[in-house]
């Protein structure tokens, strides 16, 4: 058994919040420099520059990529051999969120309650999701998801006769329905499988780059070829028209129910921020 | 085509306006979103006074992240404009000629365009940092308790924006 005291926690999550709202990965910063050199498109090139250079005053002058910081997801993968002490573990997330967003002149999006709609003026709390997973260590994903792509996201419980075609229509539905509002070019996560509440999960994994261990070969195929699809769409940077829409399509799977299909198409925009720490 | 304009702008400079140009606006412009339309919402339908004079402005729809010490504002780009659709005719019979987001317009918010002679603009989304460098002041004018969704008047200078739905409602999201 391993014990880690919380604070380390905290101290984890405050440093990716901030540093994740300031720099993209390189795996996604990459993408939108390698979409310029692939744009025709005289509005969807501008667009493109522009996305380009906020990048880089982003991280120059530490301004948010974008003012949307997002509502705080946490994936916390954590060795059975671990014992917290010092505190509980979701507190210890919250408070790194809390000191994120408010040392790193981060928004604060997040409202107590749906209907009476007043701001918490922290950011808390986050959205934590956990697993436990063999040995004595833990893993954190910080994912802040903005909520223009958030809100274009969609569930749907396909037929099994549906097959791959549920699939592709689910996803190509969805970026359609999508368009303009998502800030294209926009990032696509799919989780297929599951239970309802499982293909979301699977779908926002995808957005932060946890594959699941049950993804088949067909998987890589259909997020190549969805790529294409959807670049074919014409909606383009901004949704002003062009060929790039999507800069990524990633799909996870898990086995399911004999009368069920979920497929979840968790939509991002090109800020799609996520950052790992193992302690 | 590439146009430099000051707001407020003149019904003849949003007449030669065509959706598909691109705007360089300075000036000055309000803030607001969510929330903040629907206290505004509620106050024009009670008939009530309104915390700031709608003839002829320009609404911004942005929540900026906070400032640093020495800066104007933090990140701020546009947020969704259809989330706004329910109210934006409301504000234009009220006055407002400009609006500012990203994302589709609804058809009650294009008739009340074509009606009110206004304009849709679409800034960059997710160029939050790159834009902040256009507003050179902010202040909060209302609604300071909404935090990051307080009504806010800014000054900008060149802020790109390209038109969205001109006066006679043409739709740049239709064409493509």
């Amino acid at each position: 058994m391993r014990e880690i005291n919380v604070s380390e926690i905290t101290d984890a999550v405050e440093q990716m919040c901030s540093d994740i709202n300031y720099e993209l990965s390189p795996d996604m910063s990459e993408l939108i420099v390698k979409a310029r050199s692939e744009e025709n498109s005289t509005l969807g090139k501008r667009v493109l520059d522009m996305l380009c250079e906020n990048l880089t005053a982003a991280k120059e002058e530490k301004i948010p990529i974008c003012q949307d910081t997002g509502m705080a997801v946490v994936f916390l993968e954590v060795g059975q051999e671990v014992h917290f002490t010092g505190g509980m573990i979701e507190d210890a997330v919250n408070e790194g969120v809390r000191r994120g967003y408010t040392n790193g002149y981060l928004r604060k999006s997040v409202v107590a309650d749906p209907i009476d709609r007043v701001n918490t003026n922290d950011n808390t709390p986050a959205v934590v999701h956990y697993s436990i997973v063999p040995g004595d260590e833990v893993r954190i994903t910080v994912s802040p998801k903005g909520f223009g792509s958030e809100n274009m996201s969609q569930v749907f419980m396909k037929k099994p006769a549906d097959g791959m075609d549920g699939i592709r229509s689910a996803i190509l539905d969805a970026v359609k329905l999508a368009g303009p509002n998502a800030c294209p070019p926009m990032y696509v996560g799919v989780g297929v499988g599951g239970t309802f509440e499982k293909a979301a999960i699977l779908s926002k994994q995808a957005l932060a780059g946890i594959a699941s261990p049950y993804n088949k070969p067909w998987v890589a195929e259909l997020e190549e070829e969805m790529l294409s699809a959807i670049n074919e769409t014409g909606i383009g940077p901004g949704g002003l028209g062009g060929r790039v829409t999507a800069l990524g399509v990633k799909i996870n799977t898990y086995p399911t129910h004999i009368a069920g299909l979920p497929v979840a198409v968790n939509i991002c925009c090109h800020v799609n921020r996520h950052i790992s720490t193992t302690i | 085509m590439d146009k430099y304009l000051t707001l407020p702008l003149k019904d003849e400079d949003i007449e030669e306006i065509n959706t598909g140009d691109t705007v360089y606006l300075s000036g000055e412009m309000y803030v607001a979103r969510d929330a903040a339309h629907k206290r505004i919402y509620d106050l024009i339908n009670d008939d009530k006074p309104l915390p700031v004079d709608l003839s002829g402005v320009c609404i911004y729809y942005m929540g900026p992240s906070p400032a640093r010490p020495g800066r104007v504002i933090g990140s701020a780009g546009p947020t969704t404009a259809t989330r706004m659709d329910k109210y934006a005719p409301a504000f234009l019979d009220h006055g407002v000629k400009v609006m500012i987001g990203k994302g589709r317009r609804s058809d009650e918010v294009r008739d009340g365009i074509i009606k009110n002679h206004g304009v849709y603009f679409a800034a960059v989304g997710g160029a939050g940092a790159l834009l902040s460098k256009c507003i050179t002041a902010s202040e909060i004018v209302c609604y300071e308790d909404l935090g990051a969704e307080a009504v806010r008047r800014i000054t900008v200078e060149n802020f790109p924006v390209i038109a969205a739905m001109d006066c006679r409602g043409n739709d740049i999201y239709k064409k493509s």
